[in-house]
């Protein structure tokens, strides 16, 4: 049973640490990824994510612990697991003097994808990552986007069952973290991807799971929607015409706390994320007073993000 | 191994590198061996080609170390070495395939000077008066010359992400182990004859003698295979 169970892990990390110096970069960390999944690692910068992946590639030695790729360990199968994944590194490196064709079919030779099919897939790969009008050019000659996806492009290009993507957005602008995005939920339906952030709405919008990661350890791993409803509030701001005593208040139901932001204008908190709305509202026709502001504030996954690694900076 | 290699041969075509080194060994060498009065063969009197042979190994010396300076230094410095180790290629065959590359583009260089060969062989009284033998030796000498020579630069590469450092480094090393030695043994005593050993020249003048002693041979053979498993050693390091 356990055996079947570690089977469908595309991606399996345990008790993984990695020490430089003095220095404890990635602390026994352990998760695994089902195949299909999408997961955002999550963390401030130097947290340890592009550790890890580093690690998971195999480019780095693990200090201790062990990273299974399909059952492979990448330490001793390191040439397999290689195979099996695509890898973008971080600040996405690429040879600029050569041109965008040239490098995928280098690329696609390292990968050892027979002469027969490799011009058909290089071809295939440049229309998926929409670099048709920039594949004659040279790489040096591209913009800061177009770099990114002829990067992805080359971690696609033999069609890996694992995708590990190291910032795939930073640095670039809004439109185009849209595009690459975009690119990155078509290609994803049928492998196991892994990339890191610091940007929320990010791992909202493509991921189905997210592990946060601060100095080295995990202090997430949920879904998205848990995490939401497990550390999400939803507080109610209302806003009254003329006084309102803050006790009256306090005593409605579900109500647990009650903060005034500027007179008239208070901050509810409620009980178990309850919505307190209608409530509220209740309590304002019954008073005759007159509402002029009833907003719900939902807790977003960025100040999810701060309590978790900023708590364990704290304590 | 070789898909490095091809990219690295292609990248020496594809930009200016591969045409000025031929340019410029051709045309130093061209100089030296045709031109300038005091090394040419039509002043000398004499059909041989010893200039080309004696000259060649001190433009290599800086030749070799600017063609090898960039291979692993700049792919650090931009981080495309984390790219490439992170593909399923070993890190012998990285090296191997730079190695080949190098190589490769140095003996394109030595290529066209075939010529000279014919011009003093008709040029000789009677006409094919050439030590043939000394001619052919001396190229299998320069060859394997040039082969250490680019573990050498190699080597240096993979020490720093600094060019210049890197062909500084190069260039001294190649210079050491040409002339240094040979210098050294003068100091040496009765080990003189054994650190003339350690040193090219010893064996590069075995060789142009027109006898191929595998000695000789297993000399340069097995110097440049030390050189390229300590390059070896140093890219592998990263999992230490």
């Amino acid at each position: 049973m356990l055996l079947l169970h570690r089977k469908k892990m595309s991606l399996s990390v345990s008790h993984l640490t990695k020490v430089f110096g003095q220095q404890r970069a990635v602390d026994d960390i352990t998760f695994s990824i089902e195949k299909g999944e999408i997961v955002g690692f999550l963390g401030p910068n130097g947290a340890g994510k592009s550790t890890t992946m580093k690690m998971a590639t195999g480019y780095l030695p693990a200090t201790a612990g062990s990273i299974q790729v399909n059952g492979l360990d990448v330490t001793t199968h390191s040439i397999q697991v290689r195979k099996m994944m695509g890898y973008l590194p971080e600040h996405n490196p690429l040879y600029l003097d050569m041109y965008v064709h040239e490098y995928l079919h280098f690329i696609g030779k390292v990968f050892e994808i027979p002469g027969s099919k490799l011009k058909s897939r290089v071809a295939e790969i440049i229309e998926l990552c929409g670099l048709t009008p920039e594949q004659n050019k040279k790489i040096e000659a591209l913009s800061k986007g177009y770099r990114q996806r002829v990067g992805l492009a080359q971690a696609l290009i033999h069609n890996p069952e694992v995708l590990i993507l190291d910032e795939p957005t930073t640095g670039l602008d809004p439109n185009q973290i849209l595009e690459i995005r975009k690119l990155i939920n078509q290609i994803s339906s049928d492998k196991t991807v892994i990339f890191s952030t610091h940007i929320m709405q990010e791992v909202q919008a493509i991921c189905d799971r997210v592990i946060v990661i601060n100095k080295g350890e995990i202090v997430a791993d949920d879904s998205v929607n848990n995490l939401l409803a497990a550390q999400g509030q939803s507080d109610v701001v209302v806003e009254f015409e003329g006084e309102v005593n803050s006790e009256d208040l306090a005593t409605l139901e579900g109500v647990e706390k009650v903060t005034v932001i500027k007179s008239g204008i208070f901050r509810l908190k409620a009980k178990n994320g309850a919505d307190l709305r209608a409530e509220v509202f209740k309590f304002a026709s019954e008073r005759k007073l007159s509402l002029i502001g009833l907003r719900k504030e939902e807790n977003t996954l960025e100040d999810i993000f701060r309590s978790l690694t900023v708590k364990e900076t704290v304590t | 191994m070789i898909q490095v290699f091809v990219k690295e041969f292609n990248s020496f075509l594809n930009s200016l590198i591969a045409y000025i080194v031929i340019g410029a060994f051709l045309t130093g060498i061209g100089l030296l061996t045709w031109v300038f009065p005091e090394t040419s063969v039509l002043d000398y009197g004499f059909a041989d080609l010893d200039t080309l042979f004696s000259m060649a190994p001190y433009v290599f010396i800086f030749l070799i170390p600017a063609i090898t300076m960039k291979s692993f230094a700049e792919e650090k410095k931009m981080g495309t070495l984390e790219l490439l180790l992170t593909k399923p290629l070993s890190d012998w065959s990285v090296v191997l395939g730079k190695f080949l590359a190098t190589w490769a583009l140095v003996f394109l260089a030595l290529v066209p000077t075939v010529i000279y060969y014919f011009s003093v062989y008709k040029l000789g009284n009677p006409v094919g008066n050439v030590d043939s033998a000394g001619v052919m030796g001396s190229y299998i000498g320069l060859a394997l010359l040039a082969m250490i020579f680019s573990a050498f630069g190699l080597f240096a590469s993979s020490l720093t992400s600094n060019q210049i450092v890197s062909f500084i480094l190069a260039a001294f090393l190649c210079f050491l182990i040409y002339m240094g030695f040979d210098s050294l043994s003068s100091f040496g005593g009765n080990a003189a004859l054994f650190i003339k050993q350690l040193g090219i020249i010893y064996h590069y003048e075995s060789l142009s003698k027109g006898l191929v002693d595998s000695r000789d041979v297993i000399y340069f053979l097995s110097v440049t295979g030390f050189i390229l498993l300590t390059t070896k050693v140093v890219i592998s390091s990263r999992q230490w």
